[in-house]
């Protein structure tokens, strides 16, 4: 079953059908059940759900980068032109930085603390067969677009010696440094505070409207889903439950499961005392509920939800979503 | 950095000198007389005795023997042995170079095969060749070195006669001897690097390597080992006084003319200034070396270099 919101020949990135589980010595953990997605050149798109739902594993298979236990078990990966899943291990790394890259959760521990910034990303730089000089003075260039002031001078200093805000920029100067055509952030802002966030949410705009980079942002946070992205993907129990623009998708959520992430939403001015919640919990991978995984929390399930697994359909102006409900209700 | 390492020293130096008061009241506490044992008093007159006494400046209060002691050793002068009359520094300068004879290249062959040996079982780590490598360098550990050193001695040299049973006759005699001190050793250091590597291989930083476009090579060496290598090339500046101070059983099974060997023969003599000058050169030895791997440790990670420098 193959969805395709954006058209083949425009499409930078294409995910088909994709499954990643993790064998552990209590079962197999399904990470990732057929998830499928494209996206356009220059597309922000952005993934969420709740703590370990598969987004960020979605995010490191796309990168080859599931760590062990984890394989990608099934599925397609394309990016432009190129089958990343068929490239050999040498044809992938030069993939990566190159045309895709990542930056992840927590800037702190994500630099490696014995070398200076600057080293970093001129480390980056010279993959590309630049000689050390040129690609130093490139890293400094790289430090100036991600707004890091007097770059010549923080090129030289340690990771511990920059503030958290300062080294997810000097992270994301890495990755952009060979303007790939994806860069993927999985929860870029999260370890930081949230006048640091605006900034860095921001910095990520600028660089996609000025390179033409597609962004893949994946984040539990709807406040940030609104502020920059194009089209939104919402995942439950390793599933693409609901894919829509994103104002669609704040306007008319179909799928139950997203209307209850958008009633937890805290909203200003709406005096209601307590927060929604979603009642029970996230089902356990290992033993995923039969039918919907969602059902056993659904308000809205029927008999047919229990039984047999929802498939995404398309439903007009590039949605889709996995839900019994819909076909009967429309 | 150049404060750090005057900060490193100057406390190596307190250590040093702590260690030599300790050493001059475990002296002081000591049972006996050495007067007696060089004068029979049953023999000598009284007021002989008590020339000799001042002779040696063994009149004096306690604190100020113990600085005339220091300045001698500060000068290099650690006195004669009471058995051979020699000079303790000739002594120690005569074997120190066959003590270093064994322990260098004990360490660096230590060091060449425990620290890829450790990286291979830690890349492959779970399969069966990680199991053998810790296996064997476990058991191995296990074995007391003075059984090795004879089992060592029977086969290669008695059956096999390809070395020297024992004692210094050309390079062929220190395979035996360096044997004996590396393998037990390489457990440790394999286990150190294994651990080390598996846990580097973790870190985030690791996952932004391979992100960012190198191979799996390149992160190995310049990413995992580069933080991994740390803590053991620390710990193969501090196995130096160990090895030095340890090897007595081996320089003794081994007929081995090294300064083990002479500490040995001094502590069953009772020859005091011998014991002493030992001591103090393996503690100024513990100590420089604990010194060079902090200043080696500071300059590897900026992290450790700052928090000393600024922290206190």
């Amino acid at each position: 079953m193959k969805v395709m919101a954006a058209p083949p020949e425009t499409a930078i990135l294409q995910v088909d059908d994709l499954s990643v589980c993790f064998e552990t010595s209590r079962g197999s953990v399904q990470a990732v059940s057929g998830v499928s997605f494209a996206m356009a050149k220059g597309e922000v798109y952005a993934l969420v759900g709740e703590s370990g739902c598969g987004k960020s594993t979605t995010a490191l298979a796309v990168m080859r980068l599931v760590p062990p236990p984890g394989r990608i078990r099934r599925g397609h990966i394309r990016l432009g032109d190129e089958d990343l899943l068929a490239l050999s291990d040498e044809a992938m790394a030069d993939v990566r930085g190159r045309r895709l890259a990542m930056i992840f959760q927590n800037p702190l521990v994500s630099l490696n603390p014995v070398y200076r910034a600057g080293s970093q990303i001129e480390e980056a730089i010279s993959l590309d067969s630049v000689p050390r000089p040129v690609a130093w003075r490139r890293a400094i260039e790289v430090l100036g677009r991600v707004r890091i002031g007097d770059p010549a001078e923080r090129a030289l200093r340690y990771p511990h010696e920059l503030s958290g805000g300062m080294r997810q920029r000097v992270m994301t100067g890495m990755m952009i440094s060979r303007t790939p055509d994806l860069l993927i952030a999985d929860e870029p802002t999260t370890a930081l505070d949230v006048t640091i966030q605006a900034r860095i949410l921001d910095l990520l705009m600028d660089l996609c409207s000025h390179s033409g980079m597609a962004l893949l942002i994946i984040t539990h946070d709807l406040g940030i889903v609104a502020e920059i992205a194009d089209r939104v993907g919402v995942m439950y129990a390793g599933s693409l439950v609901e894919q829509a623009p994103v104002y669609e998708l704040y306007e008319d959520p179909l799928h139950p499961y997203t209307r209850m992430l958008m009633r937890a939403l805290p909203r200003l001015g709406k005096g209601q005392g307590r927060l929604e919640t979603i009642p029970g919990s996230v089902p356990d991978l290992i033993a995923l509920p039969a039918g919907c995984a969602f059902h056993p929390r659904c308000p809205e399930r029927l008999a047919i939800c229990a039984s047999q697994t929802p498939v995404s359909r398309v439903v007009g102006g590039g949605r889709t979503v996995a839900c019994h409900r819909g076909e009967v209700d429309r | 950095m150049l404060e750090y390492v005057a900060r490193r020293l100057a406390m190596g130096v307190l250590t040093v000198l702590a260690v030599t008061v300790v050493l001059f009241l475990i002296m002081q506490l000591m049972p006996g007389d050495p007067i007696r044992l060089i004068a029979d008093p049953d023999r000598i007159p009284p007021h002989q005795i008590e020339a000799l006494r001042r002779q040696w400046g063994l009149d004096r209060p306690a604190h100020i023997q113990f600085i005339y002691w220091l300045v001698n050793i500060v000068r290099g002068d650690f006195g004669r042995s009471i058995v051979t009359g020699q000079e303790v520094r000739v002594l120690i300068a005569t074997r120190m170079p066959f003590t270093l004879m064994l322990a260098v290249p004990a360490l660096l062959l230590h060091y060449t095969l425990a620290v890829p040996l450790g990286l291979l079982a830690a890349i492959r780590s779970g399969s069966r060749l990680d199991r053998a490598i810790i296996v064997t360098t476990s058991a191995l550990r296990t074995i007391p070195g003075f059984w090795l050193a004879i089992l060592l001695m029977l086969v290669f040299a008695i059956n096999l006669r390809w070395f020297p049973i024992s004692g210094y006759q050309g390079p062929r005699s220190l395979v035996l001897p360096v044997l004996t001190l590396t393998l037990p050793m390489l457990g440790g250091t394999v286990r150190l690097t294994r651990a080390e590597v598996l846990e580097t291989i973790r870190e985030p930083f690791v996952l932004t390597a391979y992100a960012k476009g190198l191979t799996h090579n390149a992160v190995r060496l310049k990413h995992v080992l580069r933080n991994a290598l740390i803590p053991v090339t620390v710990m193969f500046f501090l196995a130096l006084p160990w090895l030095v101070g340890g090897s007595v059983i081996i320089e003794n099974i081994f007929a081995w003319p090294g300064m083990g060997r002479l500490l040995w023969t001094a502590i069953t003599n009772q020859d005091l200034p011998v014991v002493q000058g030992i001591i103090v050169i393996i503690a100024v030895l513990t100590v420089g070396a604990n010194t060079i791997g902090d200043v080696i440790s500071g300059m590897l990670d900026p992290r450790i270099r700052i928090e000393l420098e600024e922290g206190r």
